[in-house]
This record gives structure tokens, sequence and C-alpha cells, in this order.
């Protein structure tokens, strides 16, 4: 039952209701959590910032005042929509660190402040939202980078499932080389920092609620140490990119395109962790086009092949480390691949999604 | 990988091109029958490897892509009836029937579903009794024993709003169909290995006679065909025809007598209209009388709908391998795996979509 404190109103005072919140007894985000009002006030007091706080956000300011002196920037955002939001290996709140981290490693820079934007569905567990946000904790304390501005939104049941989370994040270049997709030349080598596919097969068995022998974790993972000991071992890293969605037949076909040159891969030296060649071959799907979210691309001269994978290779993310192709004038804007057989075929950028084979 | 990578080694496929090179001595056209076998031609590139008189032209064997028009729009009437939850394997949501594909069905908002195995379905309909369960069943001889099952499980389950859609077809009246046709060019076929794993060899044996044809039945593994194409070659060489079954890890002479049983029990023979092909009599399964009530023809007595396929698509000489898909003039310009105007272009096993997907129209035009 409702009840209300006796108050002494007066014109002069503060209207002093005091209804029970119902934060303390339902477990579920509602409405109200986005309003603006205390439910609101609720969320981000005994959720956000025990979790995520900082002298920046602590401000809770409309926006966060950053100083950095005369550096070049690079600025990102991603958003994350993934089903199921916990998935071996990670859950959406760790994977939304170390997507947007990792899109600023690629560009040779070092992470520092992220921006974070949550749309709740109404009835989503508060102790859900409890463990995402403990997960990003833990990953902003392992990288060294801190969430500086937020916003929560809670939508009716149905209008949006369970939770997204949209991202920004700022990172500062120190070194002087930045790699960009259109620096790849003839004669450079074409290397990955490990196995393939595990993030994306690891949401689709739990999505599929497919069990195999040992369960296929995702490799979700920040790079930013991966790249810059990589910085530190080569002047000649010409491309950088994460193997995130699509895959590296995705990767490596942005890649020619932008920088006008052919690649040369080959299959047999692709690693890709014999899980996912099983459930691949399994459901019928492509390992080439599975996503990855702790692994990389880099395209660099062709000396510099042994130095890079040392490098990579000291990094425990980067054990797995393989030169898998080369860069070639030929087929400008192609990749193309020679498959295990000796036979050889143009990697083709996806068309649609995958889809499980019906024979 | 254990039982992967044996059958896809490099130094023994190299022998079998070899092996194909010394033995074929003339030109020769062979059909593999199979989807799944062209899938693994072009991705391995194993039709780049072969000597250029050892013609590979591409079968029917995608049920996906053989599924009429007429069929995909009752499958989407049925789809867009409210209280009804339209179940089907990955592939055939993306097929476009004469307006749109169940894709966008269930984007306006009915409840169109992806399942793994056709069993799901019958939880499904456990657990909503409220709503008409419908399964899209499409496939050869291989899928429909499951289906059967499903079939079969549903009615000693007394379930009573489970239905199936029922497209199934079977490969040798297709195998016939196009060793009858007047404009016949395969001399030799590759067979099915895993419909005959179901169904033995007994059928192909007797269409190997007739037509003098030879026939070896393969697996789906690069050097599976290799060792299928090199059998075939040496067969036409010699003047023989006969069946060879490469695949005897998976295939015996009888095939799988447990599920020809089920299918016995829950199918009989149909005529079935085949896309781009034609009607084919008794090519084609229908549920038995005694279980007609999860017939979704029968329950939701869908009109037959007349539908008419896009003139520029050329999915019916494809299909019979009459022509290649770059010499279709939508090919890759106004018919693409996105925006497919016939069902070749869909499937994964479809020869258009095989042919997009490794790219080879930039290789015919280069």
């Amino acid at each position: 039952m409702t009840t209300f404190q006796k108050s002494t109103l007066s014109p002069t005072n503060d209207l002093q209701v005091s209804c029970p919140l119902p934060f303390s007894r339902s477990n579920l985000i509602r409405l109200g959590h986005g309003s603006g009002g205390k439910l609101s006030a609720d969320l981000i007091e005994n959720i956000f910032l025990p979790a995520l706080g900082n002298p920046i956000l602590n401000q809770m300011d409309d926006a966060a005042l950053l100083t950095l002196a005369d550096h070049k920037l690079a600025f990102t955002c991603d958003s994350y929509v993934v089903n199921p939001i916990f998935f071996p290996g990670g859950n959406i709140g760790s994977l939304a660190v170390h997507g947007t981290v990792n899109d600023l490693a690629m560009f040779g820079a070092k992470p520092l402040w992220l921006s974070c934007a949550f749309i709740l569905e109404e009835g989503l567990p508060i102790d859900d939202l409890q463990s995402i946000v403990a997960s990003m904790r833990d990953a902003c304390q392992q990288i060294g980078v801190q969430f500086v501005a937020g916003d929560t939104k809670v939508v009716n049941r149905g209008q949006a499932d369970k939770i997204f989370i949209s991202t920004s994040g700022i990172g500062v270049i120190t070194g002087q080389q930045i790699p960009k997709a259109n620096q790849a030349k003839p004669g450079d080598t074409v290397i990955v920092s490990g196995d393939l596919g595990l993030h994306g097969m690891a949401i689709m068995c739990a999505r599929e609620e497919i069990e195999l022998e040992t369960e296929i974790e995702s490799d979700s993972a920040p790079l930013h140490e991966l790249v810059q000991s990589l910085l530190a071992a080569t002047q000649s890293l010409h491309c950088l990119r994460d193997i995130t969605r699509g895959g590296l037949a995705s990767v490596t076909n942005e890649l020619a395109v932008a920088s006008g040159v052919g690649i040369e891969l080959d299959e047999c030296l692709i690693p890709i962790h014999p899980q996912v060649k099983a459930a691949c071959e399994l459901l019928g799907l492509d390992p080439l086009y599975v996503a990855c979210e702790g692994r990389l691309l880099a395209i660099a001269e062709a000396n510099d092949c042994e130095t890079i994978l040392e490098a990579l290779r000291q990094n425990p993310l980067g054990q797995k480390a393989a030169r898998i192709g080369r860069v070639v004038e030929d087929h400008k804007g192609r990749v193309v691949l020679r498959s295990q057989i000796g036979g050889k075929r143009i990697l083709d950028k996806l068309s649609g999604e995958q889809l499980p084979r019906i024979c | 990988m254990k039982f992967l990578d044996e059958y896809r080694n490099q130094a023994l496929a190299a022998d079998l091109v070899s092996k194909i090179n010394q033995a074929a001595t003339k030109k020769w056209t062979i059909m593999e029958v199979c989807g799944g076998q062209t899938h693994t031609i072009l991705q391995y590139g194993i039709d780049e490897l072969l000597p250029a008189n050892i013609h590979l032209v591409h079968g029917p064997g995608c049920p996906v892509c053989v599924t009429p028009l007429e069929q995909i729009d009752k499958a989407i009437a049925i789809a867009s009836q409210p209280s009804t939850i339209f179940c089907s394997f990955g592939d055939m949501l993306r097929i476009p029937g004469s307006k749109y594909d169940l894709l966008e069905v269930k984007a306006m908002g009915h409840d169109v579903r992806t399942v793994l195995s056709p069993l799901e379905c019958l939880t499904l309909a456990q657990a909503n009794p409220d709503k008409l369960v419908v399964f899209f069943a499409v496939g050869f001889e291989t899928t429909a024993p499951a289906n059967a099952m499903a079939i079969w499980q549903a009615n000693m389950l007394g379930l009573k709003n489970f239905f199936v859609l029922c497209s199934h077809v079977t490969v040798p009246p297709v195998v016939a169909a196009i060793l009858q046709s007047p404009h016949n060019q395969v001399q030799a076929f590759i067979g099915p290995g895993h419909v005959c794993s179901v169904m033995g060899l007994k059928e192909y044996e007797s269409l190997s006679r007739h037509f003098r044809v030879p026939i070896v039945v393969s697996g789906f593994e690069p050097l599976d065909l290799l060792e299928g194409i090199l059998r075939a070659v040496i067969q036409l060489e010699n003047g023989e025809a006969k069946v060879e079954n490469q695949y005897a890890r998976a295939v015996n002479n009888k095939g799988n007598d447990q599920a020809q049983t089920i299918l016995q029990d829950v199918f009989v023979l149909a005529d079935r209209a085949w896309r781009g092909i034609g009607t084919i009599p008794k090519s084609g399964y229908k549920l038995a009388h005694k279980y007609r009530q999860f017939d979704a023809e029968y329950h939701f007595a869908i009109d037959s709908l007349k539908a008419e396929e896009p003139a520029e698509c050329i999915a019916g000489k494809i299909l019979r391998g009459l022509a290649k898909p770059y010499e279709c003039s939508a090919f890759a310009k106004t018919c693409t795996p996105e925006k497919p105007l016939g069902a070749t272009m869909v499937s994964a096993e479809g020869t258009c979509a095989a042919y997009y997907k490794f790219a080879k129209f930039s290789l015919a035009q280069n």
C-alpha cells in the first residue's frame, strides 16, 4: 500500500511527498527510468556512477570538459545491438568498449575518452544492466579509458530488444605513423593477428542454441596494445583494420578497393579456429565472412614481415599471428583466394547475409 | 580438420587433375546434379583446374531453385494469414514470389521464422496451441525423411495445429527429363551423393541402362568431385555406361531402409511443377491420404495462383545445363543476390548465386 508521510505544506516549502520508489521493489527497467526524474537519478547514482564514475563524469554537466595539448585526435562512433546480449566470452557492454577502442586503435591512436548512450527496453532486468555496466567498467580499467559522457532512454516493451548501446570515442595520436585504408602497395605483405571467426560463431551458436562439444568463446578484446607494439616494431605499417562484420573477406575487399591494388590470399595460410571450422561446415557458412572482435589485419612492407609477426606474437592476443597473402599489381580492387586444393577464385564482398544451407 | 582436410589435399588434387588430363582425349560434357556439388566446384576453383575439353554444366539439384513460383506465392498467402506461424529453412525466405518474398512478409509484421529442423515446428505447435504452425517442406530425398518424421510424430502427438506445405521433389525423374530433352548436351552425370545415401543406387542403375549414360555417384568435397569426374571421363572414353559409387563412405546399394520406410508411409508420388523446367509426372511427393489433416494446401484451401516469371530470367535453361549464368543479359546487372529475378540467384546452391559469389562474371568478361 502506498503511504504518504505527513507533511507540513506551506507555499514556501517544497512538496515533501515520499512515495516508496518502485526501484527498491522491482528489478525491472520501467519507462520511468528514462523520465529524467527520480528513477533516472537512481539509475545514475546506483548503477552508472559507481561503475563508470571519474572526475570528469562525476561533474554531471551537460557536456564533458576535456583538455588536451596540441595533438591530432581520432574520433569514432559505433552502436551495439547484439543478440543475445550475453554470450560466451563477453556481453554487449564489454563488446561496446572493445569495439570503440579498437576503431581508435586502428588509427594508431591511444584511446582516452568514451561516451555512451543506453537505449533500454521496458522490462529489462536491472541485474542484467548491472552486469553489463560492470563489464564495461572492467574493460575500461583494463584499457585505461574513461566514460566522460552518457545518456539513458527507456522505450516501451517491444520497441527495442532489451538494450542497445551507442558509443563514441576520442583518442590521441602521438606517433607519426597513421595507418590508412588507401596506403597498401604492390609487394606488401598481408598479416592477421590470430585465428578467425570466434566472435561470429560464438554469437551464432548462442543465438541458435547450437551445442558443440566445447563451447566457442568470443574473441572480443581490446587491440590498442597490440597496435602500439606494431607501431614500435615497424615504420612501414601501411594499413590496419580490425576484422569485424563481414570477416576477412570484407576487410580485404575494402582495402583492395581503397588502395587500388589487388590482394592475393592463400587459404592454407589463413588461421581458423578448428571449432569455428567445424561449426561453419555444419551450418554451411564460410569462415572467411564470419566476424571477429579481437583480431586485426595489417598490411606492411614485405621486408618487415618477420619483425611484425614477432612483435605480434609477444602479445597473448597475437600468438597465432600469420602471414596470409600479399598485395599485387594485378586485378586491382579485387581479392583472389588460392584455394586449399590449388584452384583460384575471386573472394567477393558478402551479398546479403550468410544463411544456413538447406541440404 | 579430421575427415575434411583429407578430402582437400592439394597434392592428391593435383594428381587427380593430371589423371583427368591424361584420360580425356575428346570433348565431354558432364553435369553435376547437386547444388552442393556446384558450390564446391566454384568454391575451390575446380572448374579452373580442369582441362578445356571437360565441360561442366550445373544441374537442377537445388531444391530452393526448382520450387515453382506458384508454390512461393502460396507460402506467402498462408504466412500472411493472422494467427499463423510460418516456418521455413533460411534460403526459402529470400525467394522472390510474384510480388514479394517471405522476408518482406515478416517485415510487414507476420510471424515468419527460420528453423534448422522440421521437428522444431512440433515444439512450436505445442507451445502455441492458439496458433497454426506451418512448415514449408522443400527439398529432395535428402530432406524428405526428416520432414516425413515430423508429420509422423505430429500424428502420434495428435497435434491439430501443425501443417506442412509440401513441395518435395525427387531426382531421377528430372535426370530423365534432361536426357529426353531434344537439346540435351549432357553425356555423363556426377550423381547426387546424399540423395543416394537415402535412396540407394537402384534408380540410377535403371537410368544409366535406359539412357546408356555414365553416372558416378559422388560426394561433396573437392577430391570426391575430382575423382567422380575422372571416373566419368574414363567411362566416356571407354564407351561404357554404368553406375559407379565414388561416395562409398556414405552410400550403399540399398540406401537407408528406415528413411525409405517412413517416406513410403507418409508420402505418395505426385506430379510436380519444376521452376524453369515445367511439370514432370511423378517427380515429387505429396502427403498420403491418411495424413491429409496435416496438408497445408488442404487445410488453408488456397486457390491455385497464376504466377508469371520475369521474361528476362533464363533460370530454366541454366537448370537444364543449356546456358551459363554469364550468358544471361540480366546476370549481375538487373539480377543480383540482393535483388534476384529468379531462384537460381537466391540459394547458396543456386548456380547463378554461386557464379555471382565466386565472381565468375568478371573472369568471363576479362
